[in-house]
């Protein structure tokens, strides 16, 4: 039914990354996420899946607090990174996205060069001690976003002319360059081809081995090719979280094989 | 018949070509609306667009040249030996229009009959008197060339007025023939109709390109007979302006060049951070309840007439400048006018511009930018230095731009608060003046329009209008430069 389930993946016991407990998240008078629980692993690649409208993304957004920018929105409940609270006082927003990077659903590359759109986190966050030492971050960024080969010749050519495939990959690296411990993917592929699809998943892999990385996604083939870990969302209930294998080969809610064998959605 | 009546005549007959052309395509579809082209209003626009628009060119056209033909060949009836110049002609000219006008109003209240006018000498009857009594007073006595020729002016315009009216008429007539006859189910009226509303646009849009050239025209004949009056080296890099009409003026445009220079940079570095950062408060950090009022009540600046602030400059800013800078403290300045007071009034009035349009084009970065920025642990500051701005610069150069136009035109805060006196000089303090400034001071009074002194307004006018116009196209060049695209 699958390309490649991940039955062959390998799990074994790592430490837990973050752990969300009992977080409910309000847009005004909305009850957008009830009562989650999840502990996300380390060096695993977990994905989030369910029908649109579920709060996959709301969730993902949690975890680096993106959802402080919208004004309307509240969470309540806790989630530990490295079994510190994310929501508490003192945890500075701003570092600790700058811990748990993201890459949105549509490719955002800043309008300036391939160059200074991988260098911009390294700068604002002083990583740099000189104009080598930031060459060589950004070529490191850009050879794990798998598109270095495409373009060292053109660096200083704006990120913008790049095709969508490549605009992705660029923000990945982009994402990477400010040396995360977390990446958060809210739905990566879904502006581009099935090629440019399977280069970033090929990448997601290959990002497992460094980062924890959490990934939103509609399509159920691709949360069973990159994933180790599956939870699946539902009208703000998390339903059933697991072993990527046994959500999709023996899921133990009814909701679950209804959603995948594609009978609600 | 007046042309009013004529053009009534022809809207009355668009709404009856309305109501017939849809009614026929409606008949021809037997009632059915699906089976027809076009929606059943289309076929009514496009019978009333083939009475009016034929019909109201040739009236517009008519309106336009029959005055002129009919001047014309009235001209011919007065002898050359009665005038010299065309100065005297044109004398004799209006002398003839007021006649005309005041046997027309004698006619149509009823004092003498056509037929008494036909037969009226110039010798016999008291013309002076009977146009006294309808209210036209004429200077002295109507003598006979004036009177065949005021009479052979009102008959002319008589007959082409009827036949005017006769052509537009049937054209009107014979357009709504035309379209109705045309009509039926499968005629494209929605085609045709959509092509008469692309003539539209397109007109709107050539008219405000004519507008501009039509205004460099009107200039440039004045601006070449300066120049043939006055050597043209002189103008451009005299170093005095010392007009005096008199004659042996020296008209240098350095130092009201220099001066609007100077008040445009002073208004623009007052109005441009100041906006700028205004804009970005309210864009990106004041809350929704602080801009929805403030926004509002920063443009009500640009609602100020200019006249306003040039009040404000010389009642306010320039004794408070003077008593900080005058010869009580520093003694940099000698009186409230100066480049200074000028430059910052004007640089308040340029805020909103700034500001308002800044705004505009800071909140039309997408949001997806800052997502990318903020993802990326940027705080809001970093997000707007490096992100915000630099993908809304083309837009804001615009603003600026747009602000510097206005430093350059205006003129009230200047002669207000600048003061009157061309002068080179560094010193903010001191008062000068601009080139509108001086365009205004050279064209009011009596002045004769033969002078040097009065077309070196016209001139200063022409170098405006090119160094303008080199600063846009200076501007877009910037623009297309370094613009960063982020779609």
């Amino acid at each position: 039914m699958y390309d490649s389930p991940a039955l062959e993946n390998t799990v074994d016991t790592k430490d837990i990354k973050i752990s969300a407990n009992n977080v409910q998240v309000f847009y005004g008078e909305t009850h957008a996420i009830k009562d989650v629980n999840v502990a996300i692993e380390d060096k695993t690649v977990t994905a989030f899946i369910g029908p649109s409208g579920c709060g996959k993304s709301t969730f993902l957004r949690c975890l680096n607090r993106m959802n402080d920018t919208i004004d309307i929105c509240r969470v309540e409940g806790q989630i530990l990174l490295d079994q510190e609270d994310i929501y508490d006082p003192r945890v500075d927003p701003v570092q600790l996205r700058a811990k748990v990077g993201m890459v949105f659903q549509k490719p955002n590359p800043f309008p300036k060069s391939i160059y200074d759109n991988v260098a911009y986190g390294p700068r604002i966050h002083g990583l740099a001690k000189n104009k080598a030492d930031l060459d060589d971050i950004v070529e490191r960024a850009l050879r794990r976003g798998a598109i270095w080969n495409e373009v060292k010749d053109r660096l200083h050519a704006p990120g913008t002319g790049l095709s969508g495939g490549q605009q992705q990959r660029l923000c990945i690296a982009r994402a990477v360059a400010t040396e995360p411990e977390v990446l958060l993917m809210d739905e990566p592929c879904s502006a581009l081809d099935p090629i440019a699809t399977g280069q970033v998943e090929e990448l997601i892999d290959e990002l497992r081995t460094s980062y924890s990385v959490v990934i939103v996604t509609h399509s159920m083939q691709q949360a069973a090719r990159v994933s180790q870990k599956t939870a699946f969302f539902h009208l703000g209930n998390l339903v059933e979280f697991g072993e990527t294998s046994q959500i999709f080969t023996n899921p133990v809610d009814a909701r679950t094989e209804s959603y995948i064998t594609g009978r609600i959605g | 018949m007046p042309a009013t009546w004529i053009f009534l005549f022809v809207l009355a007959l668009a709404v009856i070509g309305y109501v017939l052309g849809r009614r026929k395509a409606m008949a021809s579809a037997g009632g059915d609306g699906r089976l027809m082209h076009s929606l059943p209003s289309y076929y009514g626009y496009n019978a009333a667009l083939f009475v009016l628009v034929p019909a109201l060119l040739v009236l517009g056209a008519w309106l336009v040249a029959q005055p002129m033909v009919i001047e014309r060949s009235v001209q011919h009836m007065i002898p050359e030996t009665a005038y010299e110049t065309s100065g005297e002609l044109s004398l004799i000219m209006s002398d003839v229009h007021r006649v005309a006008s005041g046997l027309e109003t004698a006619v149509t209240t009823g004092q003498i009959t056509a037929p008494q006018l036909e037969a009226m000498q110039a010798g016999s009857t008291d013309v002076r008197g009977l146009l006294g009594s309808v209210g036209v007073a004429v200077g002295s006595d109507v003598d006979a060339v004036t009177l065949e020729a005021a009479k052979s002016y009102r008959a002319r315009n008589a007959t082409a007025d009827t036949l005017r009216n006769i052509v537009v008429g049937l054209l009107a007539l014979a357009g709504m023939a035309l379209a109705v006859l045309r009509t039926d189910k499968d005629y494209r009226a929605r085609n045709s109709v959509e092509k008469v509303v692309l003539a539209l646009l397109i007109l709107a849009a050539s008219l405000a390109v004519l507008t501009t050239l039509g205004i460099v025209f009107s200039l440039l004949a004045n601006t070449i007979q300066f120049f043939k009056l006055y050597p043209w080296t002189d103008f451009f890099f005299g170093t005095t302006w010392a007009p005096s009409f008199g004659g042996g003026s020296e008209l240098g445009i350095l130092p009201l060049f220099w001066g609007t220079f100077y008040i445009s940079l002073i208004a623009l570095a007052v109005a441009v951070p100041i906006g700028l950062f205004a804009a970005v408060y309210l864009s990106e950090y004041a809350p929704k309840s602080v801009r929805s009022f403030a926004k509002p009540l920063l443009e009500v600046l640009a609602g100020i007439p200019t006249i306003v602030y040039g009040l404000f400059a010389l009642l306010t800013v320039g004794p408070m400048l003077l008593t900080a800078f005058g010869p009580d403290s520093v003694g940099w300045m000698s009186g409230g006018t100066a480049v200074m007071t000028a430059g910052l009034v004007m640089g308040i009035m340029l805020i909103p511009f700034v500001s308002s349009l800044s705004d505009d084009i800071i909140n039309a970065v997408p949001q997806s930018m800052r997502d990318g920025s903020y993802g990326l642990g940027a705080t809001k500051s970093e997000t707007v230095k490096q992100v915000i701005l630099p993908a809304a610069l083309p837009g804001i150069v615009g603003a600026v731009l747009l602000a510097a136009s206005r430093a350059i035109g205006e003129t009230m805060i200047v002669v207000l608060g600048a003061g009157a006196a061309a002068r080179l000089s560094m010193n903010p303090f001191e008062a000068m003046t601009t080139v509108t400034a001086k365009i205004v001071s050279q064209l009011t009074g009596d002045a004769d329009f033969a002078s040097p002194e009065a077309l070196v307004a016209f001139a200063l006018g022409m170098t405006l209008f090119v160094i303008t116009l080199a600063l846009n196209v200076f501007a877009l060049w910037i623009v297309r430069k370094y613009r960063e695209q982020y779609d």
